[in-house]
């Protein structure tokens, strides 16, 4: 730690909006010194108030917030002190910021060129040509190939991490000291992101920047800063160096996030996620004392809950943490509680689908098509699906953005019909037979749940006539009565409260709202539940919380799930059997420890090594892909993957579609690569050695 | 591009074809109707089988017309019951005077309605912008009927400054265009300058003008470079598809002033059962409001690079 | 492991449809140019209501051709807004005439609401042919400008209550379909749309319960205008002799009688144009109050 004067020097800090409900104090105490060079992160979930403070740092808090306490200093003037001229030559070219959604960030009718272009013009007044040159050299240290073209192109012809990368460009192109990330990678596929990533913390050396990284995902931190600062409710409840925090958590909270992730040492059967119990305070009624009193396993009536609690320094040197009584429960806090469960048996094929193949058309009404004839295309959105599911699995299908997961979801479900194949559900053929066709019984025992808590529930009805619908389409009751029973009954087995039966979605939060959509998805006892993201929109908390839930209606109904993510860790946790699908065909699947080790498809091993993990015993491989996935308009004739395969054979693999390996009956590899070669590889993750890990 | 402008221009083609062919049937189905109204209620049915049968009438159904469509296009619309010439004669100088009247409208009301929304867009619930809305909405609620009363009241009957009435009798005289204009513009601008207020104030929310603000642009940059880009897409679309709303609007202004403009063309035409009239007066309304909203389409394609460059 | 059961503020229970009505309208107090609106047209609907009791003198009675307002009227009662040419009360004329208002107007928008929602949302949702063909027609009915519509359409049926009514639903359906049609093509896509289509629920069931009430928020306010517009659409039908026939007072045709003598006698076209300004304010403020509240939510 340099002697020199911070950066960036936050001193509790107090930051309200005002509403026309009152005032809403969004920010309570937090403090950070930040030194020239330096990367620290800022985690908590929703509603902490990370992003109100990188708000507060640009000084760009809307007409109704305002800093009410504590102070900012940048190279040791006060924020609050620098005239509206001297924020603007500050803002963009002294700290500077990169954003959470990079497509929104961007104005639609400028190209991006003159977006970059602004930057140096406006803050060390070069001309035009000057300008130019220096966006199309970033450009390139952003490693975006054919930086000309971006620079004509407008922000929606690029894709998502490209639209990322101008907009790091943007930001890097005034020369800042402090680069304030909010999020950057939630919007982007997991590839996508370990690029990105690994793009952040390359400039960081390069350019000597330091870096405030605000995010939710505590791996991603791991990977990217030295130092870390855990917010719970608009205050920092603990920070510290990297290892020592994740090495050894102080806080209740910090502690019970880690419970909450699933990491490669937790095992849905034998260690359990253990969510936190209980909810986020309201910013306008959290509790008197410590604002996590509530949810501890160990508050103390009488202490915790008298008078504000104060950051203290603890054992280790630059650690600090806010809790009364830390030292007392240090020991104890690194022995989390875990009850084991046993695990279910595994029952006979329920489903199998066989040549899957589903396409969409698209009618091309352009000029050319009218000429050559070929006025229609398809999107091969899913081709030749080969899998099977089993009586109490959890199968995880696993792709990213575009790879076909949602469209077999869709067929599966009946809102979409197979172009060509079988689909076998308990023994009747469904691929063909649309919602329309199939019977009340069928419907009943293939249900859904969904991804956007948001959306999943209709606003205008109440929960209790929401699920009393479900339960009497599918005919498990008739009278009224009973119809109620029962719904009340699910309610308590989502763990929601019985009133709840009464209300709205608008008055439910977003884990309630999902609790909601999974009991209406177990409304009917469905023989099987197709889970589409189901977690992908909950803060990490929440999330594991709703995990678990659906694991013990799993266990307790017996039924199949059919799990949909992009996030492996969780995948890893609760499935069983994984399929890994690209661009519509399927690279990799087997269970669950054949696919996270070798051998590996090389997608799967990428996929892998761009997976944050949130443990520092475990080294990962890199491997980062170059290049975008193709169309699926124009799928490459051989293997899908070859276009940006880091393993890619030869000619072979962009012509001739790949064979299907297999060195276990059920795990089959689709790859040109010899199999030998392939058990060969060593793994993406390794544990780190005890002596290596200081 | 091109394909999707001539696919547009296809489907106005064929609107136009509808629409006729609906004015057709609704005008000209019963050929005694017709034989009636032409030669008066008074003639006898002789007189009428006559005139029928040397105008065609007897012929069938889709032969009569098409031969009108035929004529029809080549700007042969038949005679004027009323006034007893072509239609044509009278049909394109009223229009000619609708435009003019519609020209100036335009002319005030546009810079009017695009600053006043802009400037209570920008600084959306501060002072300006409530007077701006409240301004708006108050204009956009007295008819035009009412206000040209109102303001004739006021600068024709109290101040005596403007007059009456603007039938031109006297060769063109541009006060006489004064009153109507302010009709038209009163109520019209309110509703624009709200629409145009709406755009920007959405476009002031958005990411992008954020990021622009912590580029540390100039704020006069952020919203001349940044904000109106996007926010005047959507105006312009609402502006183009006013001319459709002014044939409308003329009707009632053009009647109250005795101005003699296309409006008060097709409602004396209406009220006199002047058939033929009537038909070529809709389907120039027609022609006018099928291309002002072809325009706005293809404008605001061209406008928004999200789809021109898809 | 203790209950994971999360709890949330305790919100006011949802309570009756009625409950809740009230507590709708209640919200409008969220709003000053809310309240302003509601203000004026229960004005007016309360004048409409109790008009044989307000309303002084029988309108179409010729009593006093050209009173200044103000005047005393022989026989007791004044003409406070002064009499017409032929001698009718103004004041009675307009208590009248707001009944006559106040009734085609929600009935022409009730009826063109009905035929616009039927259609949008079966374009909306069923897409394809179905689609095509209903804009199609949407189309070529708005493609004539407004008022030349009704002018051909009243010229050719002729002028009566129920002929307007359905002149109006004839000329404003199609809007309101496009509007619907828009919302639909954006709720469909929702999550609980595709929970309802994969229990097998029918494709009405699913229009109608499932996405309306979630597209009642820009309908509602849409309403209002929609009001304010064809109040404007009567008055200006009855202004050019194409509305109501006489003596029905209709606000429309008592200024459009009367303007020519407005030279001398202000008072008989000025003060019709006051009640029908007020009564399409009302709507305008009432819809702009309804949008800010919903952008507040």
């Amino acid at each position: 730690m340099s002697d020199e004067a911070p950066l960036l020097e936050i001193e509790n800090l107090c930051i309200s909006y005002f509403t026309r409900a009152g005032e809403i104090p969004a920010v309570v105490d937090f403090s950070m010194t930040l030194h020239a060079g330096e990367s620290i992160g800022l985690v908590g979930e929703s509603g902490c108030g990370k992003s109100t403070v990188a708000m507060a740092i640009m000084q760009y808090m809307g007409s109704n917030g305002g800093i009410v306490g504590g102070s900012i200093r940048f190279k040791g003037r006060d924020l609050t002190s620098f005239s509206a001229r001297e924020l603007r030559r500050l803002r963009g070219s002294e700290v500077a910021m990169i954003y959470q959604e990079p497509m929104a960030a961007l104005n639609p009718s400028l190209t991006l060129g003159s977006q970059l272009m602004e930057v140096p013009m406006t803050h060390e007044g070069l001309s035009q040509s000057e300008a130019h040159d220096r966006a199309v050299e970033m450009l390139s240290d952003v490693r975006l190939s054919d930086a000309e073209r971006v620079m004509d192109a407008y922000p929606h012809q690029i894709s998502g991490g490209q639209q990322q990368r101008v907009v790091i460009a943007m930001a890097l192109l005034g020369k800042p000291s402090l680069l304030l990330l909010d999020e950057p990678t939630t919007a982007l596929d997991v590839t996508v992101e370990a690029g990105i990533v690994k793009l952040v913390a390359d400039i960081s050396k390069k350019f000597g920047t330091a870096q405030i990284y605000i995010s939710h995902n505590m791996g991603l931190i791991l990977e990217t800063c030295e130092r870390v600062s855990v917010m719970y409710s608009g205050e920092a409840i603990e920070d510290g160096r990297i290892v020592d925090l994740f090495e050894r958590p102080l806080h209740p909270y910090t502690q019970g996030l880690f419970g909450c992730i699933p990491l490669p040492s937790a095992d849905k059967n034998a260690r359990p996620l253990t969510p936190i119990r209980g909810q986020l305070p309201l910013p306008h009624e959290r509790p008197p004392g410590c604002f996590f009193g509530p949810r501890c396993d160990y508050f103390r009536d009488g202490l915790c809950n008298r008078d504000l609690v104060p950051m203290e320094p603890s054992d280790e040197a630059n650690h600090q943490v806010r809790c009364l009584r830390w030292q007392e429960i240090a020991a104890e806090i690194q022995e989390r509680k875990v009850v084991g469960r046993e695990r279910i048996e595994v029952g006979e094929e329920v489903l199998r689908a066989t040549a899957l193949q589903k396409y969409y058309p698209i009618y091309d009404r352009s000029l050319a098509a009218l000429i050559s004839g070929k006025g229609v295309r398809y999107v091969k959105a899913n081709e030749t699906l080969d899998f099977g599911a089993c009586i109490g699995e959890t199968v995880a299908i696993v792709g990213e953005s575009g790879c076909g997961k949602s469209t077999f979801a869709k067929v599966l479900m009946g809102l979409e019909t197979a172009t060509a194949g079988e689909l076998n559900f308990a023994g009747n053929e469904i691929g063909k037979s649309p919602v329309r066709k199939r019977s009340p019984q069928q419907l009943g025992s293939l249900q859904m749940v969904f991804q956007n808590p948001n959306d999943t529930l209709n606003p205008s009805h109440t929960i209790g006539a929401q699920i009393g619908r479900v339960i009497k389409k599918f005919g498990v009751e008739s009278d009224k009565a009973k119809i109620q029973e029962r719904v009340l009954a699910l309610l308590d087995t989502v763990k929601l409260p019985r009133d709840f039966y009464k209300r709205r979605p608008r008055q439910l939060s977003g884990g309630q709202k999902q609790r909601v959509g999974i009991a209406r998805a177990f409304a009917g006892n469905p023989k099987m539940v197709v889970a589409d993201e189901p977690i992908s929109a909950l803060d990490v908390s929440v999330a594991a919380a709703v995990t678990e839930l659906l694991m013990e209606i799993q266990r307790e109904h017996g039924t199949t799930l059919l799990f949909i993510s992009h996030d492996l860790s969780v995948v890893r946790y609760l499935a069983d059997r994984i399929v890994v699908m690209y661009l519509g065909q399927i690279m990799e699947r087997g269970t669950t420890e054949q696919v996270f080790a070798p051998p590996y498809h090389p997608y799967t091993e990428a996929l892998l090594s761009a997976v944050p993990i949130a443990d520092p015993n475990v080294e990962k491989r890199e491997i980062v892909l170059e290049g975008n996935v193709p169309s699926a308009l124009n799928p490459p004739k051989g293997c899908p993957f070859a276009t940006r395969c880091p393993r890619k054979v030869g000619d072979i693999c962009d012509n001739e579609p790949p064979p299907h390996i297999s060195d276990h009956p059920r795990h089959v590899i689709a790859c040109h690569i010899p199999l030998e070669d392939l058990v060969k590889v060593e793994p993406v993750f390794s544990t780190v050695p005890e002596e290596a890990a200081e | 591009m091109v394909i999707f402008i001539l696919r547009r221009l296809g489907t106005m083609a064929l609107t136009m074809l509808v629409v006729s062919l609906l004015l057709f049937l609704l005008l000209e189905l019963t050929p005694g109707n017709v034989a009636t109204k032409v030669l008066g209620p008074y003639s006898s049915q002789e007189q009428r089988n006559l005139w029928l049968e040397a105008h065609g009438y007897f012929e069938p159904l889709w032969v009569r017309y098409g031969t009108w469509l035929g004529r029809f296009v080549t700007g042969d619309f038949g005679d004027s019951i009323r006034f007893k010439v072509p239609v044509a004669e009278v049909l394109w100088p009223r229009l000619w005077n609708t435009a003019i009247l519609g020209f100036w409208t335009f002319a005030v009301m546009i810079p009017l309605s695009l600053v006043l929304g802009v400037l209570a867009g920008m600084r959306e619930g501060s002072l300006l912008d409530r007077t701006i809305s409240v301004g708006s909405i108050i204009t956009t609620s007295v008819p035009e009927f009412a206000s040209a009363v109102l303001l004739a009241a006021i600068f024709v009957f109290w101040l005596g400054i403007l007059p009456g009435t603007s039938a031109m009798s006297g060769g063109f005289d541009w006060v006489q265009l004064i009153l109507p204009v302010m009709v038209l513009v009163l109520y019209d601008f309110g509703y624009v300058a709200r629409m145009t207020r709406a755009s920007m104030a959405e476009v002031m929310t958005t990411h992008y003008i954020r990021t622009a603000v912590l580029k540390g642009l100039p704020y006069r940059r952020v919203i001349l470079r940044h904000a109106l880009r996007n926010a005047l897409i959507a105006p312009f679309t609402v502006i183009t598809l006013q001319i459709n709303w002014l044939l409308s609007g003329v009707i009632v202004v053009e009647f109250f002033f005795a101005y003699k403009g296309f409006g008060a063309l097709l409602l004396e035409a209406s009220l006199n059962q002047d058939i033929f009239l009537i038909e070529a007066c809709a389907m120039v309304a027609v022609f006018v409001a099928a291309s002002t909203q072809t325009i706005a389409d293809v404008g605001y394609t061209v406008l928004n690079p999200r789809i021109r460059f898809a | 492991m203790t209950d994971i059961a999360e709890t949330v503020t305790p919100a006011p229970s949802a309570g009756s449809a009625f409950g809740r009505a009230i507590r709708s309208f209640a919200l409008i107090r969220e709003s000053g140019a809310g309240m302003v609106g509601v203000a004026l047209i229960l004005f007016w609907v309360f004048v409409a209501i109790f008009a044989p009791l307000i309303a002084p003198f029988d309108p179409n009675a010729t009593l006093q051709p050209f009173a200044k307002p103000g005047t005393v009227y022989a026989t007791g009662g004044t003409f406070w807004l002064g009499t017409d040419h032929i001698g009718r009360d103004i004041l009675s004329r307009i208590i009248w005439g707001s009944r006559t208002v106040l009734f085609y107007a929600p009935l022409a928008t009730f009826s063109a609401y009905l035929v616009g929602i039927l259609m949008g949302l079966a374009a909306g949702y069923f897409r394809g042919k179905i689609d095509e063909v209903l804009s199609f027609i949407a189309n070529i009915i708005l493609s004539f400008p407004v008022l030349v519509l009704y002018i051909l359409v009243i010229a050719t049926i002729g002028a009566s209550g129920i002929n307007i009514v359905i002149a109006i639903t004839f000329a404003s359906a199609p809007g309101i379909m496009r509007i619907v049609r828009g919302l639909v093509l954006d709720l469909r896509n929702r999550d609980y749309v595709a929970a309802a289509q994969t229990r097998g629920e029918s494709s009405w069931h699913i229009m109608l319960v499932e996405i309306l009430p979630n597209a009642r928020g820009p309908l509602i306010v849409d309403a209002c205008l929609r009001l304010g517009y064809v109040i404007i659409t009567i008055g200006v039908l009855g202004f050019l002799g194409l509305g109501l026939p006489p003596p029905d007072p209709d606000w429309g045709s008592m200024i459009n009688e009367t303007r020519s003598m407005a030279l001398a006698f202000p008072h008989m076209t000025v003060f019709p144009c006051i009640a029908i300004s007020s009564l399409i304010l009302g709507f305008n403020m009432l819809a702009d109050g309804l949008r800010e509240i919903a952008l507040r939510d």
